[in-house]
């Protein structure tokens, strides 16, 4: 495929692409050179690319190995390798969310702040879904993971997003008193 | 009954990733289950509450020019060559009008002519100079035309001269000549040679056809002669090959 058709179509995806990077880096500059690398990753191994497939998927997939190879990436990598091993336990629907987190859901600071706290496994597949709103088959592309581990992974990172909701409500309360 | 649905279902389920018999079924059982009713409803404010994560970084104008650039980097080369389409569009447009114009204008003087010819015909005199002789006609057009020009000799060819008349092309005097032969009449124009009058007789010189006048013309010594009539091409051919040695 020519770079003309890869300007036309991937130029479109560069606020979603920055926003995502931000979200995975932190930090405007990291996010910054993450997509500069990431365009330039995907203009170079276009031609691999298979007209017809999802860019965005490709897209996306580029800019999350990229982010896994950075400095960055690689910090976050280490403090999340824990959880996943307890990924396969199936989550039941545990006790009913008390309306002081309800309450919390709607402070839109509150569910940033708790995203940017979530491991870097659990905060992107979040994103992935919620924000970029990637099927999981998308998303399964982009992660490299079959559908049944988007699935019980995307279950486990909303309920540790619920937990850490319900927690800094606690705390909150706690301060209050 | 005991509750054993999944989360991870309803999250499915809320995800539009289910299939319809899969929907059915959490369907179905959310109607059952007051705790997973509750549950699906704390995932969709979940769901609502993390909207706003969309649009929550934006890039800055410095740095969408940077990745602009960089994507498009080979452009400036690939203009030029987007170019040459249009180019050769535009160049076969101005030949279809450059064409198109000359052609018209051929076709406009030559109609002139067969105007001037039938003008003759039609007119009540149709010479200024009755004479069948060719030493009365040709002396009538001094001082009238800025040329002279010598006429062949009639006697015995089957033709004969009628007279002469002054007319006018393209806002220039020449010189008419009317020629019979048998119930045919045969016009013989003659003006000052000019580079559009040799434009509108371009061509070979040669009995070309035209509303059924058979027309001949070429060019001697500075003169443009045009031969008409409705005679047949051949007599057309010996009328103008008698003009062409008396003016060699």
């Amino acid at each position: 495929m020519d770079p003309e058709f890869f300007e036309m179509a991937a130029l479109p995806l560069f606020d979603q692409l920055y926003n995502l990077a931000h979200w995975l880096t932190g930090d405007r500059s990291d996010a910054e050179d993450l997509v500069q690398e990431t365009y330039a990753k995907a203009l170079k191994g276009f031609e691999s690319f298979e007209e017809g497939t999802n860019l965005r998927a490709w897209m996306y997939r580029i800019l999350r190995n990229t982010f896994l190879t950075s400095r960055t990436g690689l910090s976050a990598q280490n403090t999340t390798q824990l959880d996943e091993d307890i990924e396969g336990g199936e989550l039941v629907a545990d006790c009913v969310t008390p309306e002081f987190v309800l309450l919390q859901m709607e402070s839109t600071q509150a569910v940033m702040d708790a995203l940017e706290s979530l491991p870097l496994t659990y905060r992107e597949i979040i994103l992935l879904c919620e924000m970029e709103e990637l099927s999981y088959r998308e998303i399964s592309q982009v992660l490299a993971v079959p559908m049944g581990t988007v699935m019980s992974r995307l279950s486990r990172a909303r309920h540790l997003l619920r937990n850490e909701l319900t927690a800094k409500a606690a705390r909150r309360s706690n301060d209050a008193l | 009954m005991h509750c054993d649905a999944r989360p991870a279902n309803l999250g499915a389920y809320l995800d539009g990733e289910l299939s319809l018999e899969q929907i059915a079924v959490v369907q179905k059982h959310l109607e059952d289950c007051p705790r997973c009713a509750t549950e699906i409803a704390e995932l969709v404010r979940l769901k609502q509450s993390l909207r706003p994560a969309r649009g929550r970084f934006t890039p800055t104008a410095e740095f969408r020019r940077k990745v602009q650039s960089q994507v498009a980097v080979r452009k400036p080369r690939r203009w030029s060559l987007r170019l040459i389409p249009a180019i050769a569009a535009i160049a076969a447009m101005l030949f279809v009008a450059i064409a198109w114009i000359a052609y018209s204008r051929r076709t406009d003087d030559l109609a002139e002519i067969v105007d001037l010819h039938i003008n003759a015909l039609a007119s009540t005199n149709l010479v200024d100079v009755v004479s069948t002789d060719r030493h009365t006609v040709k002396p009538w057009f001094t001082g009238k035309i800025p040329f002279t020009f010598d006429l062949p000799e009639f006697a015995g060819t089957g033709y004969t001269l009628l007279g002469g008349r002054l007319v006018y092309f393209h806002q220039r005097p020449g010189a008419q000549l009317i020629v019979a032969l048998r119930q045919h009449k045969i016009s013989v124009l003659i003006f000052q040679d000019s580079p559009d009058m040799t434009q509108a007789f371009a061509g070979p010189a040669r009995v070309s056809r035209r509303n059924y006048f058979g027309i001949e013309s070429w060019q001697s010594q500075e003169l443009r002669f045009v031969v008409i009539s409705d005679a047949d091409p051949a007599a057309i051919e010996t009328l103008s090959q008698s003009f062409q040695r008396a003016n060699q």
